[in-house]
């Protein structure tokens, strides 16, 4: 057994890949960077990334914290159903929203309608501000479910000594509410923030100019306007140290659990009436209009549209599953590997390599490879594979999370018996671990197939004429303002995410219950 | 399965040209080939006589076509590339990647001369609008930067009219020009990255006034008989763009690609050209221009820097647009 310790488990051969892949597309773009003067117009894209990322990480922090107190001690029809849809925005593409948001936001709208019927002048969607309003959109919601987590992290008994105490709401608050905020908010804060410095596809959409450049739009400009690799790649550099940066102080943030266990009993909590109960209410709803307006527009705008889709769409659409399904594919099965090599083994190489790619972003990859095959080929020919490898990349450490603890108990229930029994790896795989893991897999493999189905990042880097992906596909409409055919591409490309990630969900559970 | 899947949509992806007849590939800007545009009519006019395929290909607006060009170097399978202007000459051919062409005839109102490029239309970069939204159009870059009309234009780094903007405003104030830059920040709604994607948004009433060019109000008024859309005459004069196309030294089909550059400039291209892509012809076919165009407004003085001025001013005065759109 001794033996078998030492080799080269292909756990560490694959996190070695990561690794090289992560390391080597940032040493690359070093490399590459003709000088690391940065022009003021690079200073200007680095304060606009930071800029729109904390503000974006704030404002959905801050106000997902009503939100999701509310969610926590109120009950009303729908409630379930509501908390589940929070979950959305994760897997809902960037074009889709983005649509959404100016269809409801945009010059005509019903904001700006309403705005001019009040007198008061109008609100223009793009630059700094629409961009964090998309951030907010997609970020808000994940900040709640993280938040609502916090809170019902909490023992319900201490609510209950709380008010047997006789603690005004504003007490409550100050000993049981705001401790756990701090425990968590920072946390949060660091992974939105994190989510926001790779801002792309909004700032491409909704920046509107050199004042709202991001980055990675710059990374972007760089490359397929100017065609200047020496800046692209410094640009790519800043980025990568960027992330990296904020993703070891994220690291370094744990969440301290202060309330000792409860009986985990689930009791009722008699929750504040009076003004608060029409507050709680006011936040519910204003959430949910935030967040269902834009699809609902983009639903009225698309149907219509239905009718009569674009010339290309269908390719586009064939390109796009192919890239899912694929990328998904991958991911899953990288990520099981690494998962159960990073279960069996007692060094943390594995789990670094695993979350590694959260320090990179999909222009600095892109930028990566596109200097590497550049010598070699045309780099619109790789747009694919190379847009498969990419999105299953920055997918991995979501799927590894997901699949660590499932690991770790299979590995704490099955490794001493499958090690005594001396069973080769093919089949502990195919009898106890695919079995055990199908539904986080197949759970896994859906989120990794919806994610890369409306991914808008490297490909609009490789895309040459005709090899668009559907997200970009739907850019290039709503770039040309043709809306509604934009709100009818639209629709088909979240009925396909959603479809993918039912399908691979479904086939998960399906295999675990055989 | 998935490799199956894969060869199958990898075969639908690169749908190999079947038959024998030679193509000659042509690398353009999105509207050259849209519906509306040139492409469908040229391509059908060249096909009938030269016995091959024509090809299009686009990648955005024209600035970002170079950037196509230069990323694939010689490895490019363009023949053509339609659609550069006068701005972007000098860079081009420090490239080497272009091949010389032979001269065309042509009516232009200023000589032209360059032994790698020949011009297809031209015309003059103005801000159009909406005659029934906007009663009194500005007269200058300072009015309306004084106004609070909100405007569209297109980013000089990836479209020749966004290029042409910053060198029209160069051209008219020199070194005053990032002062009214700064001056015209907040009346500009977005920039986009193409010709195509501003004008889109100008007639969704996304904003009031968009830049593009003189002859734009002409399409509306002939093609769909609307006479509300005017482009404003500035005082300082409007900046011209000649349109240029060229022949890339890769080129497997050379001789094709001879016959396509003497085809788009022959009076039948010329013709299709006025009323598709709504620009003067380079050469005025021998029936003129048609009816709708004498309305169209006339600048009052004319500007255009030489390639190699306009190579030379180029890349600071995108550094001071940049710089003062990003206050």
């Amino acid at each position: 057994m001794a033996s078998r310790a030492v080799e080269i488990s292909p756990a560490f051969g694959l996190s070695l890949a990561i690794a090289a892949l992560i390391l080597g597309s940032a040493a690359m773009v070093a490399a590459r960077a003709e000088s690391f003067a940065l022009a003021a117009q690079d200073w200007q894209a680095l304060r606009f990334t930071v800029l729109q990322a904390s503000l974006s990480a704030a404002t959905s922090s801050l106000l997902a914290i009503p939100v999701a107190r509310a969610l926590f001690r109120r009950r009303f029809p729908w409630r379930g159903m509501l908390i589940r849809l929070l979950a959305a925005p994760f897997v809902l593409p960037v074009v889709v929203a983005v649509m959404g948001l100016l269809t409801v936001f945009g010059r005509g709208g019903p904001v700006n309608g309403a705005l001019a019927w009040l007198g008061l002048p109008e609100v223009s969607i793009f630059g700094l501000h629409g961009v964090v309003l998309a951030n907010v959109f997609f970020n808000m919601p994940l900040a709640t479910r993280m938040l609502l987590h916090g809170w019902q992290s909490i023992p319900v008994e201490r609510f209950r000594l709380a008010q047997s105490l006789g603690l005004p709401p504003s007490a409550q608050f100050r000993h049981l509410e705001a401790p756990m905020l701090r425990a968590q908010l920072p946390g949060i804060f660091a992974v939105i923030l994190l989510i926001c410095l790779a801002s792309f596809a909004i700032a491409l959409m909704l920046g509107g100019g050199p004042k709202a450049s991001t980055l990675e739009l710059a990374i972007y400009q760089s490359l397929r306007f100017e065609f200047d690799l020496g800046r692209a790649a410094l640009l790519a550099a800043v980025q990568f140290a960027l992330c990296a940066a904020i993703t070891l102080a994220a690291l370094g943030l744990t969440l301290p659990q202060g309330f000792g266990a409860g009986l985990g009993r689930r009791m009722a909590i008699a929750a504040p009436t009076g003004w608060r109960r029409g507050a709680d209410g006011l936040a519910i709803a204003a959430a949910a209009l935030f967040l269902f307006t834009p699809l609902l527009a983009v639903v009225s705008k698309g149907l219509p549209g239905l009718a009569a889709l674009p010339n290309g769409l269908w390719p586009a659409v064939l390109r796009s599953v192919l890239v899912a399904v694929v990328s998904a594919l991958l991911a899953t099965s990288a990520a099981l590997i690494l998962a159960v090599g990073a279960a069996r083994s007692k060094s943390r190489v594995i789990e670094v390599a695993a979350m590694l790619p959260l320090a990179a972003s999909s222009l600095v990859l892109g930028t990566g490879l596109f200097l590497m095959v550049r010598p070699f080929v045309t780099p619109e020919t790789l747009a694919l594979p190379i847009t498969v490898l990419v999105n299953a990349t920055l997918t991995l450490p979501y799927l590894f999370r997901l699949l660590l603890p499932e690991a770790r108990q299979l590995e704490a229930d099955y490794g001493r018996l499958t090690a005594s029994l001396g069973l080769p790896r093919r089949t502990i795989l195919r009898f106890v671990t695919l079995p055990r893991l199908a539904r986080p897999l197949g759970y896994g493999a859906g989120l990794a197939a919806a994610l890369s189905m409306g991914d808008l990042g490297v490909i609009a880097l490789f895309a040459g004429d005709g090899g668009a992906t559907l997200p970009l596909f739907v850019q290039h409409l709503i770039g040309a303002y043709r809306l509604q055919q934009a709100a009818a591409a639209s629709l088909i490309l979240v009925a396909i995410s959603f479809a993918l990630f039912w399908a691979f969900d479904r086939l998960g559970s399906h295999y675990a219950d055989a | 399965m998935t490799t199956k899947l894969l060869a199958a949509g990898l075969a639908f992806l690169a749908s190999p040209a079947l038959a024998d007849t030679p193509v000659l590939t042509v690398l353009t800007y999105d509207s050259f080939t849209s519906e509306w545009g040139p492409g469908p009519a040229i391509e059908k006019g060249f096909e009938a006589t030269c016995g091959c395929d024509v090809k299009f290909v686009t990648a955005g607006d024209g600035a970002a076509l170079l950037a196509r060009v230069k990323l694939e170097g010689t490895d490019s399978k363009a023949d053509v590339v339609v659609g550069l202007d006068t701005n972007l000459t000098a860079d081009a051919t420090a490239t080497g990647l272009f091949a010389p062409v032979a001269a065309q005839p042509n009516t232009l109102p200023v000589p032209f001369q360059d032994p790698n490029f020949i011009p297809f239309d031209w015309g003059y970069f103005a801000f159009v609008y909406d005659k029934t939204k906007v009663a009194t159009p500005p007269a200058s870059f300072e009015e309306l930067a004084a106004s609070d009309l909100k405007v569209v234009i297109e980013d000089p780094r990836s479209s020749t009219p966004g290029l042409g903007l910053v060198l029209w405003v160069k051209a008219a104030y020199g070194d005053k020009a990032p002062q009214i830059w700064a001056d015209l920040a907040d009346n500009i709604v977005t920039v986009t990255p193409g010709w195509s994607e501003a004008y889109g948004m100008f007639t969704e009433g996304q904003a009031d006034m968009v830049l593009s060019y003189t002859t734009s109000p002409a399409y509306h008024l002939i093609a769909e008989n609307d006479d509300t859309k005017a482009a404003a005459s500035f005082s300082e004069g409007h900046y011209m763009q000649i349109e240029v196309a060229g022949k890339l030294a890769s080129s497997q089909q050379s001789v094709l690609a001879d016959q396509f550059l003497a085809y788009l400039t022959a009076d039948a291209a010329q013709s299709v050209l006025i009323t598709t892509n709504w620009m003067y012809p380079a050469k005025t076919p021998a029936e003129g221009l048609p009816k709708g165009f004498e309305t169209l407004v006339q600048p009052v003085k004319s500007l255009l820097m030489s390639a190699r001025d306009a190579e030379a001013a180029r890349a600071p005065a995108i550094a001071e647009w940049q710089a003062a759109l990003s206050k």
